[in-house]
């Protein structure tokens, strides 16, 4: 198993949000998490990044057989985690190809392997764009800095392609796009998809799965996974809300 | 506890890196000013009668100030009497060669990673490095002297140019100007005299290292460079010190001369002893520092990475008096556990269509209190003139804080005066996202204040720059929790 959430129960500030997950994802597969507002979506994603905050109380999350509770975000990143934001994070001033080459080096050296030159990681780097469909001019700028929605969206599936994680996690990467750029985004998920590569798509929308085919469609209410399906449950649920499952109306 | 405050606990722990002391025979007057030691002083450095009386003149007025108490920064009163104003390294090695300097000082530069050898070698700066108070190694004279420049020590011009430096000594910061200007033209115990000929593009970056080594010896640099008409020239200006119990100051004065078409950038990095945790034993950094664009179309600008110092409290100026002249300031100030700074810039616009620009970055850190204080003005004459200054101020942890003063004084209607002020924070999520990139949270931070900093660093000579990112990741990083 790639990923195993065993009874897991998070909180933020002293309140609970996850409330007893459960949840398993093979090597290759492709699992989309949906859900109302406030269900413990995007909670459950920071929590596999490791975010500072969230705190495990119970049950266990194991990857690749082992435990992630207690690494620290880049430990998490080096072993082959990666989120791409729902925000996607400015930092002015920092040149984005500066941070990518820093980024991977990083985790190349965490993993013991030999860091890359800057002609190398240049060269790696051009081949990663034309999968994404990115301008190489966003390279000179600063890490998001300026950069529109779907740019950001853009530069955090370049991030994807470049650092070659084993589970990628992506918060509600629909949000906010166009129609245009949606399908660009979703392209360049599907080009990494690969046999020894999971995905975990957290989404409010159905929208979404129209472009990335999930494996599994999961319902995200109250902390706790409340149905699993194929993807057809993620067009019973448009059709439905979320108020059909939870007995009130979330949705709205 | 988040990772924002466990990164500045880190910070306020870390120690200082450049704190070791040399053991080198110091030749040191006791504690103490009068017109004796004014004397003894001029006297050590073999200076003609008129810089005596230059000297005297500074000494009387100085008798009658009292210490400014304007700014923001807080220390205990300062014992004037307790200082001592004079200390030189006994032997004298003979200039322009490396050998015959003492081994133990070489070694000194070796730990502070500035060993002149491989300055020379590899950068092709030439070097007057400054030990205590006395020069004690000048380097690449011949080639400066080909060129027609003059690259001395303060007290080696006094002797040998005295024409210049009577004619320029004071001229842009009067013995009057202020407290500690007063103060370090009585006692100015040495610094660095620059000359360039009309005309004359610098063949080199000048750089001079400061350190000062004397237990409670403050050091009172007097640095003086004139250009010429149509004369270009850099300098650098980089400095360290080893750690110490007592407070130490540091009271220099920087005047600087344009002449018409005339370009001089003075860059400074500043990196003495903070004090400790507690905030105890740091260095008091008062400077005066001023340049006067005295011709048309004459430029100065000013670029400073104060990363060191208990408290710093300067204001690199620009008096913009020739028509067509340019005045820049660009400054990088840190403030981390107990450091103060108070700092910016004054701009007075004299001329015509004289232009400056101000970019100011403050990074506070721990308990670091920081004010950017900028006065801009446009006199009555100064027709067309403009300004711009951006003033942006990066907090790291709750503890710490930033202020802006912006003063502005416009006379002229047609001048224009442009104010940026920016406040933000090292933000959880910038943080977080760098680490879930793979960053450590010491790179995240380091990656951060660096692409906030990056305007001013494009401004340094890359040698410089290079040194000032180091100087900047070794600041802030710490044992991370």
């Amino acid at each position: 198993m790639m990923l195993s959430i065993k009874n897991l129960k998070a909180q933020v500030e002293g309140k609970e949000i996850i409330k007893g997950l459960d949840l398993q994802v093979g090597p290759g597969e492709v699992h989309a998490i949906m859900g109302p507002n406030g269900s413990g979506k995007s909670t459950l994603a920071h929590i596999l990044a490791g975010r500072d905050g969230y705190d495990v109380t119970d049950g266990e999350i194991l990857f690749e057989g082992r435990s992630l509770i207690g690494l620290a975000p880049e430990e998490r990143a080096s072993r082959g985690i990666f989120l791409a934001f729902q925000y996607p994070v400015e930092l002015p001033g920092v040149n984005n190809t500066h941070f990518l080459k820093e980024a991977l080096n990083a985790q190349r050296k965490a993993r013991g392997e030999p860091e890359l030159d800057s002609v190398a990681f240049l060269k790696l780097i051009r081949e990663k764009l034309a999968m994404v469909s990115m301008s190489p001019e966003l390279l000179k700028r600063p890490v998001n800095a300026g950069f529109s929605g779907g740019e950001k969206k853009r530069n955090e599936i370049l991030q994807m392609a470049l650092l070659e994680p084993r589970l990628a996690i992506l918060d509600e990467t629909d949000s906010g796009l166009d129609i245009d750029a949606l399908k660009t985004v979703s392209d360049g998920v599907n080009a990494l998809r690969s046999p020894d590569r999971s995905v975990i798509l957290v989404t409010h929308y159905q929208r979404l799965l129209d472009y990335i085919q999930p494996d599994f469609v999961h319902v995200l209410a109250g902390g706790r996974i409340v149905r699993s399906g194929d993807k057809g449950l993620a067009k019973e649920l448009e059709a439905k809300g979320y108020g059909w499952l939870s007995g009130q109306d979330e949705a709205a | 506890m988040s990772s924002t405050s466990k990164q500045v606990d880190a910070l306020v722990e870390r120690g200082y890196e450049h704190g070791f002391v040399t053991d080198i025979e110091t030749d040191v007057i006791p504690p103490g000013l009068d017109e004796d030691v004014i004397r003894f002083i001029s006297q050590r450095k073999q200076e003609p009668e008129w810089v005596l009386e230059y000297r005297l003149k500074a000494f009387r007025h100085w008798l009658g100030m009292t210490p400014p108490v304007w700014s923001s920064v807080h220390y205990p009163q300062i014992d004037f009497q307790a200082i001592s104003y004079f200390a030189a390294p006994t032997k004298k090695p003979v200039l322009e060669s490396l050998d015959q300097v003492d081994p133990e000082l070489l070694r000194t530069y070796e730990k502070l990673g500035i060993p002149l050898e491989e300055q020379k070698a590899l950068s092709g700066v030439a070097v007057d490095a400054v030990f205590d108070s006395v020069s004690v190694a000048t380097t690449f004279r011949k080639n400066l002297a080909d060129a027609g420049v003059i690259f001395c020590s303060i007290s080696e011009a006094a002797r040998e140019h005295p024409e210049l430096l009577r004619e320029y000594l004071g001229s842009v910061v009067p013995h009057t100007d202020n407290f500690y200007a007063a103060l370090n033209a009585a006692v100015f115990t040495d610094g660095t005299f620059v000359y360039i000929p009309r005309g004359v593009r610098c063949p080199m970056e000048l750089s001079t290292y400061f350190r000062i080594n004397a237990q409670n010896t403050g050091q009172f640099e007097r640095t003086l460079i004139v250009a010429e008409e149509g004369s270009h020239v850099s300098y650098l200006e980089g400095c360290t010190a080893p750690q110490r119990d007592e407070n130490q100051l540091h009271a220099a004065v920087v005047e600087l001369v344009a002449m018409q078409d005339a370009q001089i950038k003075y860059s400074t990095v500043q990196n003495w002893y903070p004090g400790d945790a507690q905030g105890k034993g740091g260095i008091y950094n008062f400077v005066t520092k001023r340049g006067d664009c005295r011709g048309a179309r004459s430029k100065i600008s000013w670029t400073q990475v104060e990363t060191g110092s208990a408290i710093t409290w300067k204001y690199p100026s620009c008096l913009l008096r020739g028509d067509d002249s340019v005045g820049e300031f660009y400054s990088v100030a840190v403030t981390k556990g107990h450091q103060q700074a108070d700092t910016g810039t004054k701009m007075i616009h004299l001329g015509r269509n004289t232009r400056s620009t101000i970019v100011s970055k403050g990074i506070s850190a721990g308990d670091g209190q920081q004010a950017y204080r900028g006065l801009v003005r446009m006199a009555q004459r100064a027709e067309n003139a403009r300004n711009h200054t951006q003033c942006d101020s990066l907090l790291i942890g709750d503890r710490c804080a930033a202020h802006t003063f912006p003063y502005i004084e416009v006379k002229n209607p047609t001048a224009k005066v442009e104010h940026e002020a920016t406040t933000s924070k090292i933000g959880d999520d910038q943080l977080f996202y760098c680490r879930s990139r793979g960053l450590s949270e010491e790179d995240a931070v380091s990656l951060i204040v660096n692409g906030f900093c990056k305007e001013i660093f494009n401004e340094l000579p890359m040698e410089f720059a290079v040194e000032a990112q180091k100087l900047l990741a070794i600041s802030l990083e710490g044992a991370v929790g």
